[in-house]
């Protein structure tokens, strides 16, 4: 059953629509990343749920109750904020103590959870201190602690770690999802960093121009890509457009190039399609060593060092294509070689050009 | 550690800076000093005349109350209104400003009239006492440096954020104002304490007008006639102020600066 629901939710500002209608339903526990880039309406959504703004439409009920109209100091929502939200005037130890004091806990049982908390995001040492005396790191675990203490029915995180360096980023984020997994706390997750929501989350869900994409498992989101924006945002995706000219044998044409995949059989011919494969599927061979079958013809134009692997660049006639290949392989291929790049058969995803949407940027109203 | 030095320019400027303020004072120190019945140099009687005289404790306690009582009236006043406006209408926000600049524009003289005319017929307990009409015209005199202030102090914090969180985690308007935000506009708060302070100890013309006796026309009404102790009067006033500013400086200084950051971060 379903403990956090967002149903047809929609809110506008003047003539930006920020949220269209957008349907999420998460279980008790689950943590659910919210990814897209800015003005997709992700944070909009996340401010609808903590009660910082109103929807124009639509609903949100948490455990059977509709929330849609309550205040946000009623809704028991735990919030860590993208900027460093930390109340200046209070030390660690009396942040993370003001939701408890507010709810007017005993004295005993409030300082002791302070320490639990403290203690669980590593802090246990610098309760005594101000945040201006913590690293930004430092900063946020603090915040989480204080949106923990009240034990909240949800925990939304907004881009929590954007404004941290990358080591503390990956180092936090894993914290994140330890500490979520040991309190069971459902969990809504904003971030534009898509290894960040992959890493972390049960479900992504991905926004654009204020509407759901796509909503899978990590895993989902990256071998089966529903839209060619998701496709695209999603890791790097090679987009060979082409024509079906023959479903029962799963051929399509490309550029005079006929290719032979799996995820075009049955399809209609003549229908237009984009077929998308990921980098590291890709095959390069030399233009004499291969023999040409569901290949097609480029020449290396760059290289990129991304450690075990090299993200070599090809320009073909019609497409740019994208390849990872093992570094220790990349003399064999120097910039200006002539090769062949073998798509798979199997492994490809076969999405009709009519699903493309029709602007090709996000909107403006995100904040 | 390299020695800093001053730039001899910079040397002269502070000698003329201080010369500038400091000569009237100590002119004014030895004026006051001397003997009312010689002439000379040096008697403290300007100071036991004037400590000793009922007006004078009278006056300052007067403006003093006063000075408290504008304080809180605008503090009331204007923290919550400036808050509101920083955070759900920040459009308002030049208007406020315009607002602000009105009682620099229109002449004391002006203000004076106005409300006298407008309070006719108001109960006495309001419109004959210093502590009903005169406040209500020092909250409009102080309502440029009380604002300006708070204005300054709203910018300095993400109003925004800390509001939400504050929210986020139970806490009403009232308590996220009076809890989160007074304590992080503090110092901007307390500026504008001081400076109204300053402003109603000293205001002369609209009290004056408006025939209350306060502190300033007290000094007016003794500079007539005993030029020794007007003096000594006057030194008193700027020590009051000084005082102020001292004790601003010492609240300010109740957390440490965001400027001393850990080498934490």
């Amino acid at each position: 059953m379903a403990y956090l629901e967002l149903e047809e939710l929609r809110r506008a500002f003047g003539p930006v629509v920020a949220l269209d209608g957008i349907n999420i339903s998460m279980k008790k526990g689950e943590f659910l990343s919210l990814l897209g880039p800015s003005g997709c309406g992700k944070t909009t959504a996340l401010r609808l749920v903590a009660g910082f703004d109103r929807p124009d439409g639509g609903s949100i009920v948490i455990d059977g109750k509709d929330i849609t109209r309550v205040s946000p100091n009623h809704r028991d929502m735990g919030m860590v904020f993208q900027a460093y939200s930390l109340f200046p005037n209070l030390t660690a130890e009396q942040n993370v103590e003001f939701g408890l004091r507010i709810r007017k806990n005993k004295r005993a049982p409030r300082r002791k959870r302070v320490a639990e908390l403290l203690e669980l995001v590593g802090l246990g040492h610098a309760g005594k201190r101000y945040p201006h005396q913590l690293s930004g790191g430092m900063q946020q675990r603090v915040a989480l602690a204080r949106a923990l203490a009240i034990e909240p029915r949800v925990l939304l995180l907004d881009e929590p770690l954007s404004a941290l360096d990358a080591k503390v980023r990956v180092q936090l984020r894993e914290e994140i999802r330890r500490i979520q997994t040991q309190l069971g706390i459902t969990t809504l997750y904003v971030t534009h960093d898509q290894e960040e929501a992959l890493s972390v989350s049960d479900h992504v869900a991905v926004m654009w121009s204020g509407r759901i994409e796509q909503i899978g498992t990590p895993s989902e989101m990256y071998s089966a890509p529903a839209t060619p924006f998701v496709a695209e945002f999603i890791g790097t995706m090679n987009r060979i457009e082409a024509v079906v000219v023959d479903g029962d044998r799963g051929e399509v044409e490309h550029d005079g190039t006929r290719l032979t995949v799996d995820t075009a059989r049955g399809r209609r011919k003549g229908e237009r399609v984009l077929v998308l494969v990921r980098p590291e599927l890709l095959v390069l061979e030399p233009s004499e060593n291969a023999g040409g079958e569901n290949t097609l013809a480029g020449e290396v134009v760059t290289h990129t060092f991304l450690g075990s692997v090299t993200r070599v660049k090809i320009l073909g006639s019609e497409a740019e294509l994208t390849a990872d290949v093992p570094t220790a392989r990349v003399d064999s291929l120097p910039v200006g070689l002539k090769v062949n790049a073998l798509v798979p058969v199997a492994g490809t995803r076969l999405l009709s050009l009519s699903q493309e949407p029709a602007s090709d940027g996000p909107d403006p109203g995100d904040r | 550690m390299r020695r800093r030095w001053i730039a001899p320019s910079a040397v002269v400027w502070i000698i003329v800076a201080a010369a500038f303020f400091l000569i009237p004072l100590v002119a004014t120190l030895l004026f006051s000093l001397r003997s009312i019945q010689t002439n000379k140099c040096c008697s403290g009687d300007a100071y036991s005349l004037i400590i000793h005289d009922h007006q004078f404790w009278a006056t300052i306690r007067v403006s003093f109350v006063l000075s408290l009582e504008t304080i809180v009236i605008s503090l009331l006043l204007f923290v919550p209104t400036t808050y509101w406006v920083h955070l759900k209408l920040p459009r308002l926000r030049p208007v406020l400003g315009f607002m602000a600049l009105i009682p620099f524009v229109v002449p004391p003289i002006v203000l004076v009239v106005g409300l006298l005319n407008l309070y006719k017929g108001a109960p006495d307990w309001f419109y004959a006492k210093p502590y009903g009409f005169l406040a209500t015209a020092y909250v409009i005199l102080a309502f440029p440096y009380m604002y300006f202030s708070l204005d300054a102090g709203f910018r300095s914090i993400d109003l925004h954020t800390l509001t939400e969180a504050s929210q986020s985690l139970g806490a009403s308007w009232r308590t996220t104002l009076t809890r989160v935000i007074l304590p992080n506009i503090r110092a901007a708060a307390l500026g504008g304490s001081f400076l109204t302070l300053a402003i109603v100890m000293g205001e002369f013309t609209i009290a004056s007008l408006a025939n209350f006796k306060t502190f300033p026309t007290y000094i007016q009404i003794v500079n007539e006639s005993q030029p020794y102790q007007a003096a000594a009067l006057a030194l008193l006033s700027f020590l009051i102020v000084w005082a102020a500013m001292l004790a601003l400086l010492f609240i300010g200084r109740g957390r440490p600066r965001p400027a001393q950051v850990a080498a934490t971060r």
